[in-house]
């Protein structure tokens, strides 16, 4: 898919797609993607033994916006999301095992337990949730963006969206004041066609391409397929460098799809199995990866296997650490309501 | 091994459901992601993903299977080199399982008995030390704005934004000259735009800014409530004590004059109910001054509610850029013997004259000036309710799950044995705020209200 960006003024020049990445870089690509496509079906596969709770939104089939976005920031840019959270704070360097225990309640999460699959943050990573109103997230990093202007730090704030929270008036809010004020923040739309059962088709006004959402505000957009890690990371650095040259914010629509339902327990009558597989087969973020891998043979089959092997390592290690790190004392339900004064 | 494959749940209450078809075959090789089947509960449909890869090598329980129960081994998976031979020395794909059922056996642990605290359990707040040095005759209006400069002098990570702050100089000039002290970029004129920028002010918190967020009035924060409470409140809490918000959100409170019913609500009680959230609400400048200087200090998100009717009033404060009232103490503001009175913001003003009234007829009533709505200082409220055995709440807000509703409740579990009368709730009309000046005058509490309720519990008349 062609990366398109919104005639508005503020537009950057067209650049080859040529990328410079190396072949460890890709290499790396290719094992974050792995490492959060089976943490999901780990969950997914945990959820299902009533070992988590609540909501759980899985993001297997869209790892690749993540992970080309996360190669394209330095380490004192921000990130926050929505609830579909997961592969956000693996790509940021996260420790699975801390993730795990969060969403199996456990003391040893990132949130002591008292946060879940929706809520959780690493001041550490620059990682500020995991937001479980629609939306909200968008202010939020808005607000962190304008914290790294006002303190002078050149860094960026990427803040994630749905296609379905694109429809939130506080995201225009966001946008007006981004723009206004030129903060450093790329909004990232991960367009993966569905809000829980309603298509981009039925929610979205006049068209559904949605790049050009911000052209009212004199924000530059660009359509970006996010099945493919490199074009993400390639459109990434673009948007990225506009927002840290003091040239406001950038928006950039991923092109994805979710092949979970929106939670666990989705009817899925919203659309086919026909079309879920046509994704799965022809578009797969990791399998293209691995295509390009063996034929410019940057790996082989059995190096192939190794970094299944070490994944899964990973993985089953955050599985246990989940299920062995204790509740949460009773006692620290008082706890974190207030910070000492 | 071989591994087992389990019926798996669609949601926590899910016991049982049906196993509707298989979508491999005994002797299929699978790999992580393969659709292996398809379950079915009233709700919904979900597929059983392969999480790892491998050879189908026996299907336990056929399609169309109704009443599985959650967990029940449905197939058996064979890993790369193993044979139907193999099938015999199964491991649960779940080599936890039994380990999972004790810990959760185990959480039995009995959990604490819910308390019935008003608002959060606080440490004894010390008050502040009686000032004896020089007072200025200064407006609300004026300490607000004092406290406002003195705190950005103090701390460069403290700004102020909201609608017409900077070059208007305030929509009620609360920040009168702060624009030209402190620059663009630290008094900041926001479009009309409530939910983004409490919102943006919520997100400068999280990374370690000081925002004063101002309402032009509260009646629109409204429009913001959702970043004040889900953002700001509950933040530290599901970060695990990560994340703070030390953020002020200030501005106008309660009913101004004539202004109608959208424009006229006091909004304590909306945003006490909520843990993480400390509710401001002073009456007098130095308290105004005092509690929004350590309402910027401190590392909470605080809600500071002002009226703007008691902007142009002046009160004596202490002549110096230190002056702080701590947050949580209320403040015997008349002291008395026979009724207690506890009120906070314009309404201190009624009950001060009440009281004036009640003493020429004999009453010595006693007024606490809360200052703070949460955490409230139930302390200062109990000692006095030991003394005098009678209460009075007064809010300009509905009586319907108020503050004074809250401090009932209170007082009832805590010094119920202490009380001579019940206690007597004296709160706005339970109508929209009407315009009309005489229909207004009705809908809102009057000293002579009080006068009256205070003699009731005095059984006086
Ligand atoms: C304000 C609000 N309204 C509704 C919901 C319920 N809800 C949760 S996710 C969701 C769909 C959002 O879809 P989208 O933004 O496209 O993100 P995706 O789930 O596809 O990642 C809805 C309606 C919510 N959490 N918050
Ligand atoms: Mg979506």
């Amino acid at each position: 898919m062609a990366t398109k960006k919104t005639p508005t003024k503020r537009a950057p020049k067209k650049r080859t797609a040529s990328s410079d990445v190396t072949n460890e870089q890709l290499l790396e690509f290719y094992r974050e993607m792995l490492l959060i496509r089976r943490f999901e079906e780990k969950a997914g596969q945990m959820y299902g033994m009533g070992l988590i709770g609540g909501f759980c939104h899985l993001y297997i089939g869209q790892e690749a916006v993540v992970v080309g976005m996360q190669s394209a920031l330095e380490e004192r840019d921000t990130i926050l999301t929505s609830y579909r959270d997961h592969g956000h704070m693996l790509a940021c360097g996260m420790d699975p095992d801390g993730v795990m225990a969060e969403l199996t309640g456990r003391s040893g999460g990132y949130s002591k337990g008292k946060g879940g699959s929706m809520h959780m943050f690493s001041e550490e990573k620059g990682f500020y949730g995991g937001h479980g109103i629609v939306g909200a997230q968008v202010p939020i990093g808005t607000g962190i963006a304008f914290a790294h202007k006002y303190l002078e730090e050149n860094a960026v704030n990427v803040a994630y969206l749905g296609d379905g929270a694109l429809n939130q008036g506080q995201v225009y809010e966001s946008f007006n004041m981004a723009s206004l004020w030129e903060l450093p923040v790329v909004y990232v739309i991960e367009n993966n066609s569905y809000a829980m059962g309603t298509s981009t088709a039925r929610s979205s006004a006049n068209s559904t391409e949605l790049y050009h959402r911000g052209a009212a505000y004199g924000i530059p957009g660009m359509q970006v397929d996010g099945m493919d890690v490199i074009a993400v990371r390639e459109a990434a650095k673009i948007a990225v460098e506009h927002a840290r040259s003091g040239k406001g914010p950038y928006i950039m629509e991923m092109m994805t799809y979710r092949y979970r339902g929106h939670s666990m327990s989705d009817p899925a009558k919203y659309r086919s199995k026909e079309e879920v597989q046509k994704v799965r087969e022809e578009r797969d973020p990791i399998e293209r990866l691995r295509a390009v891998m063996l034929k410019k043979k940057v790996i082989d089959e059995a190096g192939m296997k190794q970094i299944d092997k070490d994944v899964k390592a990973v993985v089953s290690k955050s599985a246990e650490f989940a299920q062995s790190s204790p509740e949460p004392d009773p006692s620290e339900l008082y706890t974190d309501v207030y910070a000492d004064a | 091994m071989p591994i087992e494959i389990l019926m798996p749940a669609l949601s926590p209450t899910m016991t049982e459901g049906k196993l509707a078809q298989w979508l491999k075959n005994e002797g299929d090789s699978v790999s992580s992601g393969d659709i292996l089947a398809e379950i079915e509960t009233d709700k919904a449909t979900m597929e059983v993903e392969a999480v790892e890869e491998g050879i189908l090598g026996k299907i336990l329980i056929a399609g169309d299977t109704d009443n599985v129960a959650v967990n029940t081994p449905i197939a058996i998976l064979l890993e790369e080199g193993e044979t139907e031979a193999d099938l015999a020395n199964v491991s649960s794909s779940v080599p936890n399982s039994v380990a999972v059922t004790d810990t959760v056996a185990e959480s039995s642990t009995p959990a604490p008995t819910p308390v019935s605290v008003s608002g959060p359990a606080v440490e004894f707040v010390a008050p502040e030390s009686e000032w004896d040095g020089p007072v200025v005759k200064t407006t609300v209006r004026e300490a607000l704005r004092d406290a406002m400069a003195e705190e950005m002098r103090r701390n460069k990570k403290v700004f102020l934004m909201g609608e017409e702050v900077a070059q208007y100089q305030g929509a009620y000039k609360i920040s009168q000259g702060l624009l030209d002290e402190f620059g663009a970029k630290r008094v900041i004129d926001t479009p009309i735009t409530e939910h983004g920028f409490a919102g943006l002010g919520v997100g400068a918190a999280f990374y370690g800014l000081n925002p004063i967020v101002e309402f032009m009035t509260f009646n629109f924060a409204m429009q913001a409530i959702d970043h004040i409470i889900n953002s700001a409140a509950k933040t530290r809490y599901m970060s695990g004590g990560q994340v703070s918000s030390p953020i002020v959100f200030r501005g106008p409170n309660g009913v101004a004059s004539r202004v109608g019913a959208q424009h006229s609500q006091c909004y304590a009680s909306w945003y006490a109910h909520c843990p993480g959230l400390k509710v401001v609400s002073p009456y007098s400048a130095a308290d105004a001054k005092g509690l929004l200087k350590s309402a910027i200090r401190d590392p909470n998100p605080v809600i500071f509610l002002e009226n703007e009717l008691m902007y142009g009033t002046s009160f004596d404060v202490p002549d110096t850029d230190d002056w702080t009232v701590p947050i949580g103490k209320a403040k015997v503001v008349r002291p008395g013997t026979d009724v207690t009175i506890v009120t906070f913001s314009l309404m201190v003003g009624k009950a001060l004259d009440a009281a004036e009234e009640l003493a020429k007829e004999g009453i010595s009533a006693e007024v606490i000036d809360l200052r703070t709505i949460r955490p409230l200082d139930t302390e200062t409220i109990l000692t006095s309710v030991r003394k005098t055995n009678r209460l009075v709440t007064v809010e300009e807000g509905w009586a319907f799950s108020g503050i004074g509703s809250e401090i009932s409740a209170m007082v009832m579990e805590q010094a119920f044995d202490y009380l001579d009368a019940p206690v007597k709730r004296v709160a706005g009309v339970d109508v929209p705020l009407p315009y009309a000046a005489n229909l207004e005058q009705l809908a809102l509490p009057q000293s002579s209200h009080i006068i009256t309720s205070a003699k009731e519990v005095c059984y006086r008349s």
